[in-house]
């Protein structure tokens, strides 16, 4: 497709040709489960030592170990999973990927060509299953194709807006001869997204945000995707500028935490004062976040008075939701070093004066110290949820290894995002488009694999972390220290907030019954088991948990009561927050206060 | 969706696309995914080494739908170009249809008449039936088919509107 490719070789089999293009595109780790389709690549792999494959105990793991490994390094997460079930076995990860944006290759077995449509053994139609659950797929059908297609889809699984990327590779182009074709670098015939933003509307930009009085730096995952480089420069334009900045789920960690400039996660789970912000603005920066419904509440009344910039590298993300001033299409770093250059160049002044009262303001929101909660000390206490969280932090801290966090998706989740402080880039992983239980222990380990001296934590919950659990013997094969810090309140914690808040108490469901021992469990994985039940064994568990070089189970038995808060509620508004369950009190109760009938119905 | 509710509208879209295969499930997989409407879609290959196919794509919605669209088209990999042509200025929009009309006596007679006034070929005839051929507008055809009804309108194929900006200008 590429026009004329140098062809260089040709290759005993197409699964060589295939190991030799992983190779010149720098593939180092491919996460993977054999089946009768792939076995020629399989033999391939045995035969050489550039490429190491994963062997995970389930292909949804290997799909989200490559994510891991993906966010945690900006390089592009490999796969290859056989055809039928290997395949749609992947599909829950390639969304998972797909909604948050993550460079993913999906190599997956297919049916000889001959065989394509006639219902044969492990015959699943993989491209049609999963068009809408890649950025773009490919089924080779030609020898001659592969090469070409194998670089391609790297190029297109990382440049852009990324995302997974799968190749159907049926069994005879894997067994057959194939000619090697080495990278070309030709621009891509019909897709060619932009990167470099439009100078015209970066100067509007800078224009409105000098004139701004209540401003606001809105930064999201863009900022991660497009490399730490981003990050630096929106810390310089935000230290430039002197305005706040808040951040999404998936952005935490491109501004650091600790500083006084960052305000904390904004949206459903955000701080008071990061929402407040966000709707009392009259200028609002957003760099590389999509107005994701988690973030803006109810649509009518998100910001209402706000001039809005919106920076991202993917058209289709403006005006999706939220009707924006200026739309910028950009890279991120291309975009906040013209932001920076444009903003040095233009002599109109700041309004610093307003700054200063706006800041003021900020620091009345701050002082409610919206993620406050209140822990017994005495001996005997039941464990708060969000303290276990802060004494791990803490704990991480004070020992030299470079520290990586997933989670799981639900409570657990969100008190990770409010407690765990993140000062650089690519330390975070989490599901958040998806929220995929079930990620963080196979993330985890993408990220172990491709960072082996570092401290790696699974910020787990008891009911999550079943989904994926058989990755235990993946963490065993490969001696991958990985901790799991299970939140255990034996309840599908969020759910059942939800079912309080909104359902009149009907814990439907919602109740971990018959769990397992987790201690014993860890065991019989040739992990190390731990258990904390009351406050005085947190620090304990949390020392021994650091201090063992092997993965680790920490069952840390929580207060089966806690619900995450501040909350905006589904439908409400960002300067309708729910503070604490005091507030529910005041209010009246959630269903005679701030939950709407259309409320309800969202999810 | 959002605020604009209000003011729906109807886009002709040109799409240019790698002539692949796929490349139409994927673009109707969109619009089924994200429950945007087709009103109609033709493709076919336009070069001469049949490398592009050119869809045209009518469909109808909020301003901010339609804008929504025509990205969503853009951000698919084997798409070339996406053309609003009911907004790049002037533009021709024709679809054909074979239409057949079964009857005797008057109602035959009116048939005719009336195909002849829209200009409407006769391709094929039998002692009971006509087979129209009609090109033209969508609201021609429509209105055509509308008074072919009363008069034994048995069966309709339609081909879908084709599209082209006037003058000089392309889509490339
Ligand atoms: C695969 C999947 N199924 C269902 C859900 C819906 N869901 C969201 S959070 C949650 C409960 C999670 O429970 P647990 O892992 O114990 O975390 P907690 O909320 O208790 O911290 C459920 C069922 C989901 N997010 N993902
Ligand atoms: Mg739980």
């Amino acid at each position: 497709m590429d026009g004329s490719i140098k062809t260089t070789e040709i290759m005993k089999s197409g699964a060589e040709a295939l190991l030799r293009a992983l190779k010149d595109q720098g593939v180092d780790v491919i996460f993977g489960y054999p089946g009768g389709a792939v076995l020629p690549i399989y033999d391939a792999i045995f035969q050489q030592n550039a490429i190491r494959h994963i062997l995970v105990r389930h292909e949804q793991a290997a799909v989200h170990a490559a994510e891991g490994y993906a966010r945690s390094t900006g390089k592009v997460g490999v796969v290859l999973v056989t055809s039928g079930p290997g395949a749609t076995n992947a599909v829950t990860g390639l969304v998972d990927a797909l909604m948050d944006s993550i460079p993913i290759v999906c190599l997956t077995g297919q049916v000889p060509t001959h065989l394509i449509g006639n219902d044969a053994f492990q015959e699943a139609d993989t491209t049609g299953i999963t068009r809408q659950a890649t950025k773009h797929n490919y089924l080779v059908k030609r020898s001659e194709d592969l090469s070409r297609v194998v670089h391609e889809a790297f190029h297109v699984a990382k440049t852009g807006r990324p995302g997974p990327v799968l190749i159907d590779l049926p069994k005879d182009i894997l067994i057959n001869p194939a000619p090697y074709a080495e990278p070309n670098g030709l621009p891509h015939r019909s897709y060619r997204p932009r990167t470099t933003p439009d100078a015209r509307k970066v100067a509007q930009a800078v224009a409105m945000m000098k004139r701004a009085e209540r401003p606001i730096v809105y930064s999201g995952g863009g900022v991660i995707n497009a490399g730490p480089e981003a990050s630096k420069l929106l810390m310089e334009f935000v230290r430039l500028t002197g305005f706040p900045c808040t951040s999404t789920l998936m952005g935490l960690g491109a501004y650091p935490a600790s500083d006084p400039q960052f305000l904390g996660m904004l949206g459903m789970h955000g701080t008071y004062e990061a929402n407040m912000v966000m709707h009392g603005c009259d200028v609002m920066l957003n760099m590389g976040a999509r107005f994701d419904d988690r973030v803006t509440g109810r649509l009518n009344a998100f910001s209402p008075g706000a001039k809005k910039i919106h920076v991202d590298i993917d058209p289709s993300s403006h005006n999706k939701s939220v009707v924006v001033d200026v739309a910028i299409v950009g890279d991120a770093t291309e975009t906040l070093r013209a932001l920076i250059a444009a903003w040095k160049a233009d002599t109109q002044p700041q309004d610093r004066e307003a700054l200063a009262k706006w800041w003021q303001q900020i620091d009345v929101w701050r002082s409610k110290n919206s993620l406050r909660f209140t822990q017994n000390r005495d001996p005997g206490s039941i464990i708060k949820p969000q303290y276990a969280i802060e004494r791990l932090y803490e704990a991480t801290r004070a020992q030299a290894k470079d520290t990586y966090v997933t989670t799981e998706v639900g409570q657990h989740q969100m008190w990770a995002a409010q407690h765990f402080k993140f000062d650089k880039p690519n330390r975070w992983m989490t599901s958040g488009g998806l929220g995929t239980m079930g990620y963080g222990l196979p993330a985890a380990m993408g990220v172990q694999v491709a960072h082996p001296d570092a401290l790696v934590i699974d910020i787990a919950g008891e009911a999550s972390i079943l989904m994926n659990i058989q990755e235990m013997g993946t963490l065993a094969q490969y001696r991958l220290p990985v901790k799991i810090f299970i939140l255990n309140n034996q309840y599908m914690g969020m759910v059942r907030q939800w079912q309080e808040l909104l359902h009149g108490n009907r814990y439907s469901e919602s109740y971990s019954e018959a769990l397992p021992d987790f201690v014993k469990l860890a065991e019989s994985f040739h992990a190390v088991g731990l258990r904390a039940e009351k406050v005085e064994d947190l620090d304990r568990v949390i020392a021994e948990m650091l201090a063992v070089d092997r993965p680790v189970i920490a069952d840390i038995c929580v207060d089966q009561k806690e619900n995450v808060f501040p909350m905006i509620p589904s439908g409400a508004a960002h300067n309708e927050m729910l503070l604490g369950p005091e507030h529910k009190a005041e209010s009246g109760g959630y269903n005679g206060g701030s939950v709407t009938d259309e409320g309800l119905v969202l999810v | 969706m959002v605020e604009q509710n209000s003011g729906l509208r109807s886009a002709t879209i040109s799409v240019l696309v790698e002539n692949e295969s796929g490349v139409l499930a994927r673009v109707i997989g969109l619009f089924s995914g994200r429950g945007y409407n087709i009103d109609s879609l033709t493709v076919a290959p336009v070069e001469r080494d049949q490398s592009k196919s050119r869809m045209t794509i009518v469909t109808s919605g909020t301003e901010m739908v339609i804008e929504q669209i025509k990205a969503q088209l853009g951000r698919l990999v084997p798409v070339y170009r996406v053309q609003d042509l009911s907004k790049e200025g002037p533009h021709l929009a024709r679809e054909l249809a074979l239409i057949k009309v079964v009857g005797t006596g008057d109602a035959r007679q009116e048939a005719l008449r009336l195909a002849d006034a829209f200009r409407a070929r006769v391709i094929d005839a039998s002692t009971e039936s006509f087979i129209f051929e009609l090109t033209g507008a969508t609201d021609k055809l429509d209105a055509f088919l509308d008074l072919m009804r009363p008069l034994g309108l048995a069966e309709v194929s339609r081909t879908g509107v084709a599209a082209i900006v006037r003058g000089k200008a392309t889509i490339e």
